[in-house]
């Protein structure tokens, strides 16, 4: 039995945009049909990793009847295949066994529900799109999963201010696209925008493609409105940009993972949508020229660069055989993606032009393309956005997020790649280069421990040492919990603890997660 | 035997941009929108090059009919290695009057007088779709026509044409000079990357109006009305099939 088993459809389906929780059956027969050497589910967590159920209840059928009276049949989600999408995760590393789904609609019946659950000793495993990275959202024994589906009502859009209220449970992309017509941009992208909810984006502090220009979640968030796991609902649903008033709580549940509340409304400061989007991608021949290219990126391009990514040659190797998308230039060692945001689409791509004759001229760039049409944006934009899952056809695939200082960058990839194992079939890194942010992928056709032992925890240590993170932008979750200590002081962690048992006095928040057992 | 090649290119909207009916209900809107070359005549001028490099052509003209910007699409053609281009200038205002027939006039008048052997275009614009300029162009010159190209081979002063048509695929020769319209399979185009975008600019556009060819833009068409199409109605969920069947049959389906 393996760990992380091959699924090749199913994944593609996934990150293509088709909302996880809405067909889980068809989800489950995706994966039995297409794993050509297993027809068995994968293990479950609690048999494959060394973890113990804590002291909480079993759900009774007591429960279940308060549950259905709270929110009706149609809302209380039960059934071994209705919830088998829900159990797992995307990149099929756990299995939870959880019987019950709960699907509430507004603040107040979260609120019902969490204080039931405390006082019954249930625990409970907020969910949002389930496009997790690190096994954060999904049950891992029988917790009951708490699910913002339903949550995805858009409350306002303040034209003047640019701030949007919404529920928790609206999905990032159609969010986007509703502020796009007040000409507005939720300043937040990622690969998982059609499936993800904004209120577990937050909960994670999500990352993603745009960080480099409209910064984290931690300032473009004006306020929160969070359930604690007593039912007590936390206003801090501010939508000020500036209020120096008392403590700022909101901090506390953005990129706390659900452990300490339960988000169920957000208010975000959307930045004006840019009326003009350029995209360069270039050809480098080695990683110094990647370093010093991005100096110069930083100075030409500074004020109108709202994107910096990075792949190597073996990324968009795996990108065009896999899913069959063609590079715009020749192959070269490595390839930058520069996007470019502004008010003047000509005076952007004349500044782009520039720049890229100039490092041309040096020597730096080899080759490179601009594009500033829309669907040729796209285009370039797609070997970016669908690099896990090209790595996830090769069978199986191994990431690790870090975040380094730059001139160690490569190095990682370049230390570790020497020591693999012999069925490894890609070694790459990609990543979000203008954020010191690099995805470490190893990929092999069928999962194998041993591989696993190869790098963990050789790439953690080899992070601690140049003081980096070892998850820059997925979180902790269930999978890396036990590896805080690599990046936190063991002062920190204890205040953690402390912060965490005064909140949820039970632990029934999303159990298992985030910090160490 | 070295043929010179003349390929049509329209600026359109990009097709990755949401269209809107303007207010009037007469056309779209064109202000600040972004365009970009038709796909299908970004396959003509790929085509174009690739017979350049195979030596069996020996010059690439770009050609492109409308306001100032079209010289953006004809920049672009010459960075994916076109030798040089012509714009017809025709002012913004008076876009709106250019028809299908027109081009195909100023196409026919521009080979003649370059000396093509071999014009290829887009099968259609994305815009108007109307799929008519290739087959006018070859009746006004006289010359054979292979559209709807998804495959293109030279041999002995003819051209063996793959065509897609609806039962499939006809494979057809044409003797040479001959109109060709280019289809979504032919090839995929090529990026425009550095050291041609930096060399296109030395390029040369001619520039020359549709009277300079003995063309007159007068009107053979009136746009009556241009409306969205009807919006999506809600679906409904039903809460076991006997129910689906009433309502299917109730709605007259089955």
């Amino acid at each position: 039995m393996s760990l992380r088993e091959s699924v090749t459809q199913s994944s593609s389906r996934i990150n293509s945009g088709v909302n996880v929780s809405a067909t889980p059956a068809a989800l489950y027969n995706l994966h039995t049909q297409s794993s050509p050497h297993n027809t068995d589910k994968w293990q479950s967590t609690e048999s494959r990793y060394n973890v113990q159920r804590g002291k909480f209840s079993a759900v009774s059928e007591y429960d279940l009847k308060f549950f259905q009276e709270l929110l009706g049949p149609h809302r209380t989600v039960l059934g071994e295949k209705e919830l088998e999408g829900h159990n797992t995760d995307w990149l099929c590393t756990v299995r939870g066994e959880s019987s019950v789904l709960l699907k509430p609609k507004t603040t107040e019946e979260v609120s019902t529900i969490l204080s039931y659950c405390n006082q019954h000793q249930l625990a409970v495993c907020p969910q949002g799109g389930n496009t997790g990275m690190v096994g954060g959202s999904v049950p891992v024994f029988d917790e009951v999963i708490l699910s913002t589906a339903l949550m995805n009502q858009v409350e306002s859009v303040d034209t003047w201010s640019g701030v949007v209220t919404c529920q928790a449970g609206c999905v990032l992309q159609t969010l986007d696209q509703h502020v796009a017509q007040y000409g507005l941009m939720i300043p937040l992208d990622l690969g998982a925008k059609g499936s993800c909810h904004i209120g577990g984006n937050i909960s994670t502090n999500a990352g993603g493609l745009r960080v480099l220009r409209y910064g984290s979640l931690h300032g473009s968030v004006l306020g929160v409105e969070a359930v604690l796991a007593s039912g007590e609902v936390v206003d801090c649903l501010s939508s000020l940009k500036k209020d120096n008033t008392g403590y700022d709580l909101k901090h506390l549940f953005i990129g706390s993972e659900g452990t300490l509340g339960i988000v169920t409304r957000v208010a975000i400061n959307c930045p004006h949508r840019p009326a003009a989007v350029s995209v360069a991608f270039l050809g480098l021949q080695s990683f110094e020229d990647v370093l010093s290219t991005y100096k110069i990126v930083r100075h030409q391009l500074g004020e109108i660069l709202s994107s910096c990514e990075f792949m190597d040659k073996s990324t968009l190797d795996c990108v065009e055989k896999n899913l069959k998308l063609t590079s715009p230039i020749n192959k070269y060692p490595f390839y930058l993606l520069l996007e470019t945001s502004g008010s003047n689409g000509d005076h952007d791509e004349e500044k782009l032009n520039k720049f890229l004759e100039l490092t041309f001229d040096l020597g730096l760039v080899k080759d490179g393309t601009v594009a500033t049409e829309p669907s040729k944006v796209a285009n370039i934009w797609r070997l970016r956005e669908r690099i896990i899952e090209a790595f996830k056809l090769d069978g199986c695939a191994y990431t690790y997020d870090i975040s380094l200082p730059l001139p160690s960058f490569y190095k990682v990839v370049e230390d570790l790649g020497q020591t693999l194992h012999p069925d490894v079939l890609s070694v790459t890194g990609a990543g979000h280069i203008g954020d010191g942010n690099i995805h470490f992928t190893v990929t092999s056709k069928e999962f194998n421990q041993e591989i696993v032992e190869s790098i963990e925890p050789a790439v953690y240590e080899w992070t601690s040492k140049v003081n980096g993170s070892i998850s820059a932008e997925h979180g902790l979750g269930f999978l890396k919990r036990n590896y805080i200590h690599y990046s936190k002081s063991p002062s920190a962690v204890k205040l953690m603890k402390q912060i965490k048992a005064l909140m949820d006095p039970n632990g029934i928040l999303n159990p298992y997660k985030v910090l160490p057992d | 035997m070295s043929l010179r090649v003349l390929v049509g290119c329209k600026r359109v909207i990009d097709y990755a941009v949401k269209i809107r009916v303007r207010p009037d209900k007469l056309g779209v809107v064109t202000d600040g929108v972004k365009h970009s070359m038709n796909p299908f005549d970004e396959i003509a001028i790929e085509e174009a090059v690739r017979l350049k490099e195979k030596k069996i052509a020996k010059e690439v003209v770009a050609v492109s009919c409308g306001p100032t910007q079209a010289q953006e699409t004809i920049r672009t053609a010459l960075a994916m290695g076109a030798d040089r281009g012509i714009h017809v200038e025709i002012p913004a205002k008076e876009m709106e009057k250019l028809e299908p027939l027109h081009v195909s006039k100023i196409l026919a008048k521009l080979a003649e007088q370059e000396q093509a052997e071999l014009v290829i275009v887009g099968k259609q614009a994305i815009d108007d779709d109307s799929n008519a300029t290739a087959q006018m162009t070859a009746a006004l010159l006289d010359w054979p026509q292979a559209t709807f190209a998804s495959k293109l081979e030279k041999t002995d002063g003819e051209l063996e044409v793959t065509r897609e048509v609806d039962g499939g695929l006809e494979t057809i020769k044409v003797k040479l000079p001959a109109v060709v319209s280019s289809d979504l399979r032919l090839n995929e185009p090529r990026y425009a990357t550095l050291p041609n975008i930096m060399k296109a600019k030395k390029k040369k556009i001619a520039k020359m109006k549709p009277s300079d060819l003995g063309v007159n833009l007068a009107s053979h068409l009136e746009v009556i009305e241009v409306v969205d199409p009807p919006t999506r109605e809600a679906g409904i969920k039903v809460e076991d099939v006997d129910t689906l069947v009433t309502k299917l049959k109730d709605s007259g389906r089955i």
